[in-house]
């Protein structure tokens, strides 16, 4: 077992990346301590698809995210985004962190935040021109939150925070979009919101991948899942891999058999 | 004379000490400003009392190299090398033990602080007696400041601003969301040691006005004010900058009236004295609009509530209610319904019918999301709409009063 492993940790070859996808991830290793909580985990992200990183609470699913993207620095493994290593392809990618992780009080307003998406174009010292509000505003507008522009950041609802997120993304022009847990505590307007623009996103050709909780959703959302549980459990399209057996397997038991078999109910 | 110290006409040093402790008030409000928004605030303690170290021996190896000990860059130097390590400790203890930030600032600042007493101590049983400017660098001393010294502060003060406009959007995107900053290529470790450094530089440039254990204010307090005042960033940085300048400005000109004050102190209070200001008179944040604004919205309740009793025949228990709806002459003092007041009670009964429909249809959620019980519905629907959901109900309907 633990020479088998062994060998998983170990380098595997480039030859076996596919240099087009958009982000691929080898030998990925990290822990909080001495505790692994992803461990040698590879994932292949397939180009203008919709992928959701399923597992249960602490699986390594969010972590897996901030890994890739250099935010907590990985004990083992690689990452290629569109075939080149981070640093040369960031400017491809925008992330959108979860809505917890930052102080929402902080004076700023909702236009500033979608600014900070623009952080590459204005660099250290351009000035903020006409048509870089333009973009900012053309990015609100497509997540429904055009009137609250000149609000400060604190005044809104969980979910339109959460929108105002997805514009400053948005604002990046990004190839590859990576969400953690975008629909976590928002209302049913929101969700919908997002989900439209996610999808649009997609049939614009760019590739999408968010940290997923509600298993209800998966089939309607997604077409592809990446299951985890510390390890990689299973990964594809949702009719391979999305599962009884791999949910089974993913959740240890977890999830009752009532559960799962409403999950195929709302699959028919 | 007052007047005269604030139009700098009040001679050649007090002039200096005011143009320099302004320079630096704007400096360290502008760079305290991102030390707050990091929530680093009291990293600065631990750095400012990390200097003293460095001035004991920058002073001994000056004496030793037979120059004189007092010079005031070298002293810099010694402390600004001090409170680098300072600060290095503080980060190295924070990443790499299970020390929270809280402690490792205690343990470095008060170590450091111990050894730099230690050291005065020895250099004052040295003899030479030449060791009699040092004190100064505890809580400052502006008496025989030269004008070498004034450039030393504006220069220090005009590089550490230029830094923070060109370091202040990644500085701000770290401040309000780091793991977005990390994704967007911003090497986190290294920006918030550069924030670090520019409290440091600061530090090391105030220790002759105000004295390191009093920088801490003067990089602190003004960004505080500030944040009453303002919700933008960049407005922020400057009304932050505006309160530090001024605070320095009629600090040091109040000092130079009256000789015997310590100019340090009085900077810190004048800053206070603009803090407490702001902290009552700001609109939106400050105590008393916060204060009114629950008054008001409180009054909006009662009045709605009785309101309500009115139309439905109830009693109204509490007083406060009544003698809001008798002021308003909507009722009187036995709780009795004027004319006035039972139209307004009708109106109050029947928004209070459209709301349930509207927040129990679908089709106006963005409109239920604004419910608070309150706002009158006009505001919120158009008269088309509001018509719709009349009939729905069947009509304006009789109200029984």
């Amino acid at each position: 077992m633990n020479l088998e492993l062994a060998a998983n940790m170990g380098a595997t070859p480039k030859a076996d990346i596919p240099a087009e996808s958009p982000l691929a991830i080898r030998g990925m290793t990290v822990s909080y301590g001495q505790k692994p909580v992803v461990f040698s985990v590879d994932m292949t992200v397939a180009e203008s698809s919709m992928t959701a990183i399923i597992g249960p609470n602490g699986a390594g699913k969010s972590t897996l995210l901030k890994a890739a993207l250099g935010i907590v620095s990985p004990l083992a493994g690689q990452t290629l985004v569109f075939g080149k290593p981070l640093k040369a392809a960031r400017h491809r990618i925008a992330y959108v962190p979860q809505r917890a992780s930052v102080d929402w009080d902080f004076p700023t307003r909702v236009i500033d935040v979608v600014l900070m998406g623009l952080y590459r174009e204005l660099g250290l010292l351009r000035r903020i021109r006409p048509q870089h509000m333009e973009k900012a505003r053309a990015c609100l507008e497509r997540v429904g939150m055009t009137d609250f522009a000149d609000r400060q950041i604190g005044q809104l609802s969980g979910g339109q925070q959460q929108r105002v997120f997805l514009a400053r993304a948005l604002a990046q022009e990004a190839d590859l979009y990576l969400l953690d847990e975008p629909f976590a505590g928002v209302d049913a307007a929101t969700e919908k919101a997002i989900i439209d623009v996610l999808k649009s996103l997609r049939s614009e050709g760019k590739t999408v991948v968010a940290v997923h909780h509600d298993l209800t959703t998966v089939r309607s959302y997604f077409d592809r899942v990446f299951l985890i549980n510390t390890r990689k459990v299973a990964e594809g399209t949702v009719e391979e891999a999305f599962t009884p057996e791999m949910l089974n397997q993913t959740y240890g038991g977890r999830l009752a058999t009532g559960q799962i078999d409403q999950l195929e109910l709302a699959a028919g | 004379m007052f007047w005269d110290a604030l139009t700098l006409q009040l001679g050649y040093n007090a002039t200096l000490v005011t143009i320099g402790a302004t320079l630096l008030g704007i400096a360290a409000g502008v760079t305290g400003t991102f030390l707050y928004l990091r929530k680093r605030a009291l990293v600065s303690d631990a750095i400012s009392h990390a200097t003293l170290p460095g001035v004991g021996i920058a002073f001994m190896l000056m004496v030793l190299l037979g120059g004189d000990g007092r010079a005031l860059p070298g002293l810099l130097l010694g402390a600004a090398v001090s409170s680098w390590i300072g600060l290095l400790c503080v980060s190295w203890l924070t990443r790499f033990t299970r020390l929270s930030e809280d402690a490792a600032i205690g343990a470095v600042l008060s170590v450091f602080f111990g050894f730099g007493i230690v050291l005065l101590t020895v250099i004052q049983t040295m003899g030479a007696g030449r060791a009699a400017g040092l004190e100064g660098f505890l809580l400052g001393s502006t008496a025989g400041m030269l004008f070498n010294d004034a450039l030393v502060i504006a220069g220090g003060g005009a590089l550490t601003l230029l830094a923070v406009i060109i370091l202040r959007r990644p500085m701000t995107l770290l401040a309000f969301d780091p793991e977005y900053a990390a994704s967007r290529g911003v090497n986190v470790g290294r920006m918030d040691l550069a924030i670090m450094a520019l409290a440091l530089a600061v530090t090391v440039v105030g220790l002759k006005v105000v004295g390191l254990i009093l920088i801490v204010a003067m990089l602190i307090i003004p960004p505080v004010t500030a944040r009453f005042w303002t919700e933008r960033t960049d407005h922020m940085v400057l009304i932050s900058g505006l309160c530090g300048g001024l605070a320095a400005w009629i600090g040091a000109s109040l000092s130079a009236v009256a000789p015997a004050m310590p100019t340090g102190p009085i900077i810190v209070l004048t800053s206070f004295a603009l803090f407490v200001l702001s902290l009552l008179l700001a609109p939106n944040r400050g105590v008393l609009a916060v204060y009114l604004r629950h008054v008001r919205f409180q009054r909006r309740v009662h009045m709605r509530q009785g309101l309500l009793a009115l139309a439905q025949g109830q009693p109204i228990y509490e007083a406060f209610t009544v003698r809001l709806l008798k002021r308003a002459g909507l009722a009187h003092a036995d709780g009795v319904p004027t004319d006035d007041g039972r139209a307004r009670a009708a109106k109050a009964l029947l928004d209070e019918k459209r709301w349930e429909l509207v927040r129990a249809d679908q089709a106006f959620e963005s409109a239920a999301a604004l419910y608070d019980g309150l706002r009158d519905i006009e505001t919120v629907l158009t008269g088309d709409q509001i018509s719709e959901i009349d009939q729905r109900i069947g009509g304006p309907q009789g109200v029984t009063a």
